[in-house]
């Protein structure tokens, strides 16, 4: 789950990292007021998901605090494109309005979970504020790693190096270990997946704080932080795709034409591969799970054809726990009350297979059926095509 | 012959009494794995489907001498469940369970660390050697005695493959499915070495998808090491980045862990590598039984 950036600097705050000192809001006027609070040399950065929000004209600097509202009033309600937002773009609806600090330098820092070594591995560079994936690509002698050990956390020793290797001296390069062990501790406390502090900056009188933090928090952990789970922004999320999570199932809208209902996660994806293969263009990735019920079948046929740009349903399910009739009954259900406009190809094989096939048929409705995923893709594209 | 489980295998069910590992167990059992006991804390000493249920793992191996146990407890206490399935000395511990905290399982990984215990999964349909043993939830019916070796990060697209290789006769000898997670405790390269080293298994079916580099690496292996033919699909061609698809280690990061790397790396170290799903069947068939195609 992702959180805003104003969310993720509480977050590590409450660790002990220091961050500049500022406030989220949602008016105008209350940007003002905040600026005035902070001496009126501000910056104003939206608060959307997605990162590349400068180079979009999401981060702006005011001298004044009746300059900081104009600014407000200016980037609240805009959508902002970024690189990192698709071309739709995302509606700015709350700004974080934080002290302009005098900048000696910026550097990088970023920890995430490193499948190789399955430990976390706690990234930094004296390359800040630029794309760190540029500077890994370019120049990756800049970017320093160290592992962390789950049992122990980031050791002294291995901050120290980090912070000489950056080319931090004196006591800037004490405060910045002591930041990156207090991220270190706020990571593995808060069940983070991603921790990207980029860039953390060394001011002119020797500081250092997070300037920027961008955390991303393990889904599968929220059970056990349930003040966290409070921080998901569903103004972020596709519309769609957070109706399915209320059932349970698994959806991503695409661009596509052809509606795909499939069970399991790399059978969902191969669905899609295939129905690009045949010449068409998949309108979603849908996973009804392992053991869907014929009720999880109907929300499922109602959310993708939600999507007025599908043209063709494919249903592909290899049934091992979900029983091939349970899936036609659900499948019979939902055409019949949904009134499907928009052809449906099947293509089931697996459990009870035989007595699945046998109620589509005597359904009356007009499915057409397939035996293999190829011969199903095909017909799919073609029913979408005419 | 087979890999991982077999005859030998002396399953004990962790979770035993819980829907799915009732359900699992009675499956498993019918196809003819020896499940000698389940463990449900708390329900010590009565027996279920069966078998004989205990408090602990560590009861269970000391009363029943299991080698290999199933793990279908819920996602909070999964981790713990292999850690105390890989203290009391069982060999072989698989986890089903789907959406364990990441950091719960690197614990459990770490713990792993010098002990004699290998872990398949979490997130994952467990594995079957054909006509032997199976554990886990891969359907028994669909699979046929014979000469292909299966590994896979995903369930469904493995029963995908499996019906494919029955179709053609050609059947499997052990399915493998190693996990949709960030963090596995058996990489693709632990199990080919088992099937390069398995007499029955003639070519082996490789099936990734988008995430991580596992695939990559598989790669290396398979060309320093691997004589066997190898097939390969990687699924998530069409994956937008930076997206989860389903699974909680299928993303492209960073422009990271695409389709078209994996593919290239497999091609490069001689696998052969299909675009299509359903030309997985075939393209084996072609490597190991050329007139039947």
């Amino acid at each position: 789950m992702k959180i805003h950036e104003y969310q993720g600097k509480a977050l590590l705050a409450r660790h002990g990292v220091v961050t500049p000192q500022g406030e989220a809001v949602r008016s105008a006027a209350e940007a003002g007021a905040v600026a005035r609070r902070l001496g009126g040399r501000v910056v104003v950065k939206a608060q959307i998901h997605a990162g590349g929000r400068g180079k979009g004209g999401g981060v702006k600097l005011a001298d004044t605090a009746e300059d900081a509202a104009r600014i407000a009033g200016e980037m609240l309600g805009m959508t902002l494109v970024t690189a990192q937002t698709g071309p739709r773009g995302q509606v700015v609806s709350r700004l974080l309005v934080e002290e302009r600090l005098e900048i000696a330098s910026e550097l990088y820092l970023g920890l995430v979970i490193d499948r190789a070594s399955q430990q976390p591995l706690l990234m930094a560079s004296a390359a800040g504020g630029v794309e760190i994936e540029q500077v890994a690509a370019q120049t990756p002698e800049l970017i320093h790693t160290v592992q962390i050990d789950p049992g122990i956390g980031l050791a002294a020793f291995q901050a120290r190096r980090l912070t000489d290797a950056v080319g931090l001296t004196g006591s800037a390069a004490r405060a910045a270990a002591s930041l990156m062990q207090r991220v270190c501790a706020a990571f593995q406390a808060e069940d983070a997946s991603l921790i990207e502090i980029n860039p953390l900056v060394v001011t002119a009188a020797g500081d250092v704080l997070a300037l920027d933090a961008k955390v991303t928090l393990d889904d599968n952990a929220l059970f056990r932080h349930p003040e966290l789970g409070e921080l998901r922004d569903l103004a972020e999320e596709e519309e769609l795709e957070v109706e399915a999570s209320r059932h349970a199932l698994n959806y991503i809208r695409l661009d596509g034409t052809i509606g795909c209902m499939v069970n399991g996660a790399g059978l969902a994806m191969a669905t899609m591969d295939i129905i690009k293969l045949a010449g068409g263009e998949p309108a979603n990735f849908l996973d009804v799970g392992g053991g869907a019920n014929a009720e999880q079948i109907r929300h499922a046929f109602r959310i993708l054809l939600s999507d007025t740009k599908v043209r063709a349903v494919l249903i592909n399910i290899f049934g091992g726990i979900l029983r091939c009739d349970v899936l036609a009954e659900g499948v019979i259900a939902a055409v019949t009350e949904l009134g499907v406009s928009v052809p449906v190809v099947i293509r089931m094989e697996g459990t009870n297979v035989d007595e699945g096939r046998r109620m589509l048929r005597d359904s009356g409705l007009n499915f057409t059926t397939a035996d293999d995923m190829g011969e199903a893709a095909q017909q799919v594209v073609a029913l979408a095509a005419s | 012959m087979a890999v991982l489980i077999g005859t030998q295998t002396r399953l004990v069910v962790q979770g035993l009494t819980g829907r799915e590992g009732t359900f699992h167990a009675r499956q498993a059992a019918e196809y003819g794995t020896a499940v000698v006991g389940g463990v449900t804390p708390g329900k010590g000493g009565t027996t279920h489907e069966g078998v004989p249920v205990f408090n602990t793992v560590e009861s269970a191996v000391r009363e029943t001498g299991a080698n290999t146990s199933v793990v279908f407890v819920p996602p909070a206490v999964a981790a713990d469940a292999v850690m105390e399935a890989a203290d009391a000395g069982i060999a072989l511990i698989v986890c089903i369970t789907e959406g364990i905290p990441t950091l719960d399982m690197m614990r459990a990984l770490r713990f792993l660390d010098g002990r004699d215990s290998r872990v398949i999964g979490p997130n994952c349909p467990g594995l079957i050697s054909v006509g032997q043993a199976k554990v886990g939830i891969i359907p028994g019916h669909i699979c046929h005695e014979g000469r292909v070796g299966i590994v896979s990060r995903s369930g469904t697209l493995t029963y995908e493959a499996i019906h494919q290789l029955t179709l053609l006769g050609l059947g499997q000898t052990t399915c493998i499915g190693i996990g949709g997670d960030p963090l596995i405790g058996t990489s693709f390269i632990d199990t080919l070495r088992l099937f390069e080293q398995d007499e029955a298994t003639e070519a082996v079916v490789l099936i990734g998808e988008i995430g991580g580099t596992a695939e990559e690496e598989a790669a290396a292996f398979i060309r320093d090491h691997v004589r066997k033919p190898v097939v390969g699909f990687i699924a998530g061609q069409t994956a937008p980045p930076g997206r989860r698809m389903g699974h909680a280690g299928a993303i492209i990061s960073g422009g990271k862990g695409t389709a078209a790397e994996k593919m290239a790396a497999l091609s490069a170290a001689g696998v052969i590598v299909v675009r299509s799903p359903s030309e997985i069947g075939t393209a084996v068939a072609a490597a190991i039984a050329p007139d039947t195609v």
